[in-house]
């Protein structure tokens, strides 16, 4: 009862989702209020439907419904209750439901703050919404139905893969959807814009805190994969160019570059036309990164529900959204002329440099995620892309980027001097040789990956405190606190760059590794640390089995950490997982696993001493935070904004 | 046909530990140039994964081939093109730099070359030159000297 309910509440979603795309469209063509009006309350409303709808899936996750086949197909009675409502998500259907939900959120949302936006442009945002609803509510529909109901229900279901029961990869997908979706919202109020014909200041600001926020998310949503990569695999890989990971780092380094680029077009009006092909481009490549994942096209260790049909379907949801939008851009780009003028070397500049060093990059990731598929499709030759093309072609870009970010994050707009704009950076230029000099010192093999990556590193982290402390001018410290929050922000995002900029490259470059067969009671010795595998015990779980060895580790004699590394078999999927223990520190992780009995006695044991890796997710953490304190900053909210909507009114874009 | 069971029947076996203890080799150096080539070689039967990290039977039989081809002396491009031949260069994560690949690693810096150039023409067009705005041509000043003059 409860799944036909959820069905039916999607199937009017859907039909919802068709009203608010085509009335406030042309109530905003015709000029008729009351059509234009009926956008925000057909966005509620689609929103409330889809939301019960995805409450009924959930009821049905909960309560062990096996008739709903979806249920049988990913969950277990026995599973934890966190892990029955993460496995909503833990599949195809119910992560496209997922998906719907936070389209319609975004549209709701936006009908709800964006009260200053004026009627028009807001019937036409939402209706652009609502046509990306009525897309993917009809695949949702058609060709993924979650509430499909089963003949004769089974007495218990088949378990969600052991490897997604896990807390880190329970709120991934969320974050991960939040952000790409997001983008839509930038989508559609570019479509509006060209749509209108118009594009100014006004519009750049509001834009800006919806790409702020899927930005922010889909920083998390990276961070939280990647983070689950290190501590669930079992040798604490935590970026490895995958397919499917590759899908989502394309949209955050395009939605890096849109963030920019709107603030040129906000603060002056320049860069116009580039940002309306960014924000189309952004939600491209959430598209595409959907069409990866769910598609198979591309084989990945994240695919699941791999479905040519499926597949063909997302294509063409893509081929019609970016393809309608391209076209829609090469009518209405040249309308949208520039104003202001700038020097070359300005802050226009370098966030134009900015620009195309992430557009660029995107390229790079791009081209060697799809060339397999094209090798194979022209030249019939099955090959593979992986680590070392990545890294080798797309590093230079991110190294140009941390070189100038700090130069041009105080270049002053219109036209700067760089000899004016370094005199105030010596201070950092000289601490970060100064870094250098002690990396290259300690380093044993005098990595230039290590000496780099860490110089580039306290380079950005101390740019960042002079770019705040130059805002503060002369009064010190007590305007430090006082300064706009989207300066704190802009600081606290990239200072966060460069902390992982130093984790990634100290733990590839000093990563140490040690594998062996570790007997019961004798100590071995790694990188100074003293390791003894003190007992291996059995002991059941609740949907698992479960061997955990208690591991000693001591440092000049004294004991540090007691760690239990443990190794899990799931019986209803027969798979084994590892749970590395890790010690973690801000200079370095202790990490232990343990492994199979070995015939001849003890275990295998593998120990990584892994220097600064907790600085990777230190340093997104840093920019998701700094996106947050941007967020916040009191030119986005509600009311402030409402007062400086209506002093200037919009001009129309000549 | 064999090939295809014997993949199936791989696939089928108890998943393993990546790598194991009794497959590291004595000699250190070797050891660790056997790590770093098994981490850019593709396990053939997995979804993505080098054979470094992979659990599945295969991946363990091509470390240990590699190792036993090091240690029988073979440079580090012999070794990885031994198991290249057999499996084809589905299990190069680098691929060869050979005929079409070369569109490959050209496009980021082509891209980066047409990108610069674009940027560059269109901050020039953006106008205000660097040395400040244009000196008054001689026409301008006689008619400012006129102008100041009345």
């Amino acid at each position: 009862m409860i799944a036909e309910l959820g069905h039916f509440a999607l199937i009017l979603a859907f039909v919802v989702a068709i009203f608010q795309m085509i009335v406030p469209m042309i109530g905003a063509a015709k000029g008729w209020s009351g059509w234009i009006e009926a956008a925000r309350p057909a966005a509620l409303a689609q929103f409330g439907l889809v939301a019960i709808s995805f409450a009924a899936l959930t009821i049905a996750f909960m309560t062990s419904d096996f008739s709903v086949s979806l249920v049988y197909e990913n969950s277990h009675t026995s599973k934890p209750m966190i892990y029955k409502i993460s496995g909503v998500w833990g599949n195809h259907e119910g992560s496209m439901l997922l998906w719907v939900l936070i389209v319609a959120l975004f549209g709701a949302m936006a009908a709800v703050f964006d009260a200053n936006l004026p009627p028009k442009l807001r019937a036409r945002v939402l209706a652009v919404q609502g046509s990306i609803g009525v897309a993917f509510l009809a695949f949702s529909i058609f060709t993924s139905n979650p509430f499909l109901r089963m003949a004769s229900p089974p007495f218990n279901g088949r378990d969600l893969n052991p490897l997604l029961q896990d807390p880190g990869l329970a709120f991934h997908p969320p974050f991960l959807y939040l952000g790409y979706v997001g983008l839509s919202m930038a989508f559609s109020f570019a479509v509006a814009a060209l749509i209108e014909g118009r594009v100014d200041a006004a519009w750049a600001r509001w834009v800006r805190p919806w790409t702020l926020a899927a930005w922010v998310f889909l920083t998390i949503g990276i961070a939280l994969g990647s983070w689950w990569a290190y501590y669930e695999l079992g040798w604490g890989g935590f970026w490895f160019w995958d397919p499917v990971e590759n899908a989502s780092f394309m949209p955050w380094l395009i939605a890096a570059a849109l963030l920019h680029s709107a603030i040129v077009v906000e603060k002056r009006e320049v860069l116009k036309s580039w940002t309306i092909l960014l924000a189309i481009m952004a939600f491209g490549f959430s598209l595409i990164g959907t069409f990866i994942v769910r598609s198979g096209v591309i084989t990945s260790v994240h695919s699941f529900a791999s479905d040519p049909q499926r597949g063909v379907f997302i294509l063409a949801i893509l081929a019609f959204f970016v393809g309608g939008a391209l076209v829609l851009y090469t009518f209405r780009a040249a309308s949208m002329q520039a104003r202001g003028a700038f020097a070359p070397v300005s802050r226009e500049g370098a966030l134009v440099v900015n620009n195309l060093l992430l557009a660029v990059s995107t390229f790079v990731v791009f081209i060697g995620t799809v060339w397999p598929l094209v090798a194979e499709m022209l030249w019939d030759r099955k090959l593979s892309v992986g680590a070392p093309f990545f890294e080798q072609a797309f590093t230079p870009f991110m190294v140009a980027l941390a070189i100038i970010l700090p130069v041009g994050a105080i270049l002053p707009w219109k036209r700067g001097r760089f000899r004016r704009a370094l005199y105030p950076l010596r201070g950092a230029l000289v601490f970060a040789g100064a870094i250098m000099a002690l990396v290259f010192a300690v380093s044993t093999g005098h990595s230039a990956l290590a000496v780099i990556g860490a110089g580039l590193g306290a380079w950005l982290i101390a740019g960042a405190a002079v770019d705040l402390w130059l805002r503060t001018g002369s009064s010190g410290l007590s305007r430090l606190r006082r300064l706009p929050r989207a300066d704190w922000g802009k600081a606290v995002a990239h200072g966060g760059l460069g902390v992982t900029f130093i984790g990634i490259s100290l733990l590839m470059a000093w990563q140490v590794e040690d594998i062996r067969v570790a007997r019961i009671g004798e100590p071995f010795t790694v990188a100074g640390y003293e390791i003894t595998l003190e007992s291996v015990d059995e002991q059941p779980g609740p949907n698992y089995n479960a061997i955990i060895a208690t591991m000693a580790v001591s440092q000049g004699g004294k004991q540090i950490a007691l760690l239990h590394p443990e190794k899990r078999v799931y019986p209803v999927q027969s798979m084994p997982t590892t749970e590395a223990a890790i010690q973690n520190g801000l200079f370095r992780d202790l990490y232990l696993v343990i492994g199979d009995e070995q015939q001849g006695g003890g275990w295998a044991v593998r120990t990584y001493i892994k220097p600064f890796a907790s600085w990777i997710w230190l340093g997104s953490a840093l920019m998701a935070l700094g996106g947050f304190i941007s967020l916040s900053d009191r030119r986005y909210r509600v009311a402030a904004g409402a007062r400086q909507v209506r002093a200037p009114s919009p001009q129309p874009a000549e | 046909m064999r090939a295809l069971i014997l993949c199936l029947s791989l696939l089928l076996a108890f998943p393993a530990f990546a790598v194991q203890p009794d497959e590291v080799l004595s000699d250190p150096a070797l050891e660790a140039r056997a790590r770093d080539l098994s981490k850019v070689l593709r396990c053939p039967v997995c979804q993505g994964e080098t054979i470094d990290e992979s659990n599945a039977a295969i991946s363990r039989d091509l470390r240990l081939y590699l190792r036993e081809r090091l240690v029988a002396g073979d440079s580090d491009t012999e070794a990885v093109q031994a198991i290249a031949d057999r499996f084809g260069e589905y299990v190069l994560f680098e691929p060869p730099a050979r005929g079409a690949n070369w569109l490959l690693y050209l496009a980021g810096p082509g891209m980066a070359l047409l990108a610069l150039f674009l940027g560059w023409r269109f901050i020039r067009s953006r106008g205000l030159s660097e040395e400040g705005p244009a000196r008054l041509s001689d026409e301008e000043k006689a008619r400012l000297d006129h102008i100041l003059r009345d």
